[in-house]
């Protein structure tokens, strides 16, 4: 029956991964703002296309 | 060529005056022109496809931001710096959309110093970190004025420097769930008293790993309340943390002493389970608008430095640091940060933030200007007659009641209740262990001593005032009025008298009505007219340029400017006088105090111009309606011509008050509080801000919600001024929920008592019996408050 302190263990160090998880989050300032994210998350596509047009600019100028 | 009205290709304005042609597209400014060619120039083209005409027109002036170069300033403005690196956070009030975001955070293709950038959207501020060595402060700060997006730096932020924040709560949020969940599972086992052979053997292992898993929530996550309580109780005050803490540590202690003599597995769960919903209370109680600041003072809105005349030099001086008797320089748009005599240049000044003036006054050499007045047109020179903390406004500051805390002048209503609660707990826990002692029981006399204070522990009346009036701020906030916290609306509740400010709060903004009254100009005289109007940069001038229609500019052969008086001009034959009575030979005695414009042509008076306050609509209304319940006072800065208007438009029994100064202001709300009156203030700009600070619930009213209010207890949008009703009228009801909770609270304290008396409290029962309380009271305060505010939501503008 000594699988129980293995189980319990178990389980307390996942829920505590987790716990960590959550205390880096807000260390690292992702509770400060929950929008802006929301909005950049949809910008990479735009960069890439810009990068291209430049580009293509670019070695229509040279 | 047809360019969709003629509308500009960057900032969506209409162009008004003829439009800027460039590559296809039509701007309205070269400003904005030359942001469009920055922006292409560095293939971010793609601002313009997120949104359409996402820009934000660019304001010139580019010396303004010298005093950026001087270390001293900068380094206070600065986050971090080293030998290469400096970050600096600014606040940018033009952040709008989508496509600033993405220009501001793609500003290291615009720059090669700039490594990156970061925008915070809610609180419009954008995180730079550039390379010290390839840019500067300056250069940074320019080249966001260059694009439109024009940082705010204020005397604030030099003395304040850059904030920093507690995220101390979040983790005791995080930490109280995570210790919750464990013990809850933990204990869960002996909830049903089987007598299994497994469950005996690692009865002990659960226990003390439950005692473990508590440390943290008792010893970390609830400090606040053993802090809390210990200086409530030193200050002879019992507030709702010492119940509390009490219950806290009472719970922990009677749980330790159950599982280190074996006599049952404590009260763990329901201590981690009240320490994790108070933490929720409290957060909820403290989210506040991340885009609002409820405690500013002048030197939010004052400059950090000026250009300062030394030996024929200019220099750029801190402000703090001018002298009496020192000459600077206040350019177009600029605030006077101290009072001052007008040395040179023209001077038109609003005033209308400090005294509360309708209209912008013009000055001449050798006249007094006070700090706090905003020139409006060209480059003045000022001599110094004060410092800035000494001057005409900024002495406001200094009054006493700026010291203190308004929290502090109050009692919540928990607190109140807490006060009676507490001692008539303590006898009930007394009482029974005193019985049980006579009974003869010793143990039942512990259990039962202990059982009545953990019972007791208020947690649901704890949680009632943060869930109740939480929800009331948010739906407040949602309709636009946006309250500094959640006590604001107990002291709304308490209020019965409103004092209203005249100009910008009861008046709109800087809209003024313009009627013409004499002879009928003919269609020469009004090209004459606004010709003339439109080399003139006084602001009356302007805004009556605005309005005329015409349909010919004409070019002066003559013109000549009078300051304070009026301008002349001569088109061929024809003369036309624009300016004061005095100026235009008519003797006015009919209209004193009125603000208007007089012209005469070829020497004949015509007529005048007049600029009328323009009231919001539903202020009759509303007076009416708040007419019944409260005592209603006008208190003006502005001289008393509008009062026959006034008089016609509201109810009777509204005492208006005119010429008022900031400081008596101030002393008026005093006095009314002094004689028992619960005040609450409605006004707009500093000149309000003493009567703000004074009074019981300082309300501003804001057109735009991005320009900074005075430091006050509430933010109204100005759309919704005719609803301020119907939000005392919430407050009210609000508080009388949260009383009904109380009651129900009270309820279920006397079932759980019942079983605590007796000793017979067990763990399962204190488990199902606070959970419950605390749920079902947060639930009905949260569905009672959505009810009450419902009004609100129907007369919600479309």
């Amino acid at each position: 029956m000594s699988v129980i302190y293995i189980l319990i263990t178990v389980s307390i160090v996942v829920a505590a991964v987790f716990l960590i998880a959550f205390i880096t989050a807000v260390r690292r300032g992702q509770y400060q703002d929950s929008y802006t994210p929301s909005v950049r998350m949809l910008f990479e596509d735009e960069l890439v296309t810009d990068k291209d047009a430049a580009e293509t600019e670019n070695k229509q100028s040279s | 060529m047809e360019h969709s009205g003629d509308r500009c290709y960057h900032c969506g304005d209409r162009c008004k005056e003829g439009t800027v042609p460039y590559k296809d597209k039509v701007f309205c400014c070269t400003g904005c022109k030359t942001v469009y060619g920055i922006l292409s120039e560095h293939g971010l083209d793609g601002y313009y496809d997120l949104e359409n005409n996402p820009g934000v027109k660019p304001a010139g002036n580019s010396s303004k931001y010298d005093f950026l170069d001087q270390a001293e300033i900068a380094g206070r403005l600065l986050e971090f710096t080293d030998e290469t690196i400096e970050v600096v956070s600014l606040y940018i009030p033009g952040i709008h959309c989508s496509s600033c975001i993405w220009v501001l955070e793609n500003l290291k293709k615009l720059h090669k110093g700039i490594r990156d950038s970061q925008v915070n959207f809610p609180k419009k501020t954008v995180r730079v970190t550039y390379d010290n060595t390839a840019t500067s402060l300056r250069e940074v700060v320019l080249l966001l004025a260059s694009l439109g997006y024009e940082p705010y730096i204020s005397l604030e932020d030099y003395e304040s420097g850059p904030e920093t924040e507690d995220r101390s709560l979040l983790y005791k949020l995080g930490i109280a769930g995570f210790v919750f969940g464990n013990v809850m599972l933990l204990s869960f086992p002996e909830y049903f008293e089987v007598r299994e052979f497994w469950l005996e053997q690692y009865k002990p292992f659960f226990r003390w790993l439950m005692l473990l898993l508590s440390l943290p929530a008792v010893f970390y996550v609830a400090r606040d309340y053993f802090v809390s309580s210990y200086r409530s109780i030193r200050a002879g005050m019992l507030n709702i943390d010492v119940p509390i803490a009490l219950g806290i540590a009472v719970m922990f202690v009677r749980s330790v002493t159950d599982i280190v003599s074996g006599y049952g597995q404590g009260f763990f769960d329901s201590l981690t389970g009240l320490i994790f919903f108070m933490t929720i209370g409290k957060y909820l109680q403290q989210k506040t608008y991340t885009f609002l600041s409820f405690e500013r003072d002048y030197k939010s809105y004052f400059p950090v430095a000026v250009t300062r005349l030394h030996e024929d030099r200019e220099e750029i001086v801190q402000v703090n640091a001018l002298k009496k008797g020192d000459r600077f320089l206040v350019r177009n748009e600029e605030l006077i940060p101290v009072d001052g005599i007008l040395k040179r240049g023209n001077a038109h000044i609003d005033y209308s933030f400090v005294t509360g003036e309708a209209h912008p006054v013009s000055k001449t050499a050798g006249d007094k200007l006070y700090a706090g007045g905003k020139q409006l047109s060209g480059l003045i020179e000022i001599e110094a007659l004060n410092t800035v903390s000494q001057s005409y406004l900024t002495r406001l500051w200094a009054d006493s009641s700026f010291g203190e805390k308004k929290e502090e002048r109050y009692h919540n209503l928990t607190n109140r209740v807490s006060r009676y609660f507490t001692p008539v707990i303590l006898v009930v826990a007394l009482l029974s262990l005193g019985y049980w002692l006579w009974q003869g029981k010793t143990d039942t006399a512990f259990n039962a001593f202990t059982a009545v204070l953990i019972i007791a522990c208020p947690c649901a009346l704890a949680l009632a005032a943060p869930f109740a009036l939480g929800n009331l701020v948010r739906i407040f906030g949602k309709n636009k009025c946006y309250l500094k916290n959640a006590a604001v609306i107990e002291r709304l509740a308490a209020i019965d008298t409103i004092i209203f400010d005249k100009t910008g709060t009861i008046t709109g903004g800087n809209t003024a009505a313009i009627a013409y009254e004499g002879e009928q100009l003919d269609a020469g005289e009004q090209d004459m007219l606004r010709s003339t109007l439109r080399n003139s940069s006084h602001p009356l001038s302007r805004q009556l340029y605005a309005i005329l229609k015409s349909n010919g500019i004409l070019v002066p052969d003559t013109f000549e400017e009078h300051t304070g008086q009026g301008m002349e001009a001569t088109y061929t034959d024809r003369h036309i006088r624009v300016g004061s009575a005095g100026f235009v030979g008519e003797d006015d005695t009919s209209n004193t105090g009125k603000t208007s414009v007089h012209i005469s042509s070829d020497n004949r008076y015509k007529g005048r111009f007049t600029f009328r306050n323009v009231y919001r609509p539903g202020v009759p209304e509303l007076f009416e309606v708040l007419g019944k319940k409260y005592r209603l006072v006008i208190l003006s800065g502005d001289n008393d011509s509008e009062k026959d208007t006034l008089e016609r438009l509201l109810p009777p029994g509204v005492q208006m008050l005119f010429n008022r100064k900031p400081e008596d202001k101030l002393h008026y709300v005093k006095q009314c509080r002094r004689r028992g009156a619960r005040v609450m203030m409605v006004g707009d700009g500093l000149n309000d801000a003493g009567a703000l600070q004074q009074s019981d619930a300082g309300v501003v009213v804001a057109e735009d919600t991005n320009v900074f209010s005075p430091a006050c207890d509430a933010i109204l949008d100005a759309s919704r001024f005719r609803d301020i009703a119907r939000f005392l009228k919430i407050s009210k009801n609000g508080m009388q929920v949260l009383k009904v909770s109380f009651l129900l609270s009270f309820l279920y304290n006397i079932i759980g008592l019942s079983f605590a008396v007796s000793g017979k409290l067990s763990p399962v029962v204190a488990a199902i019996l606070m959970p419950l309380s605390s749920v079902s009271i947060v639930s009905f305060v949260t569905v009672m408050t959505n009810i009450i505010s419902r009004k609100l939501k129907q007369a919600a503008p479309l």
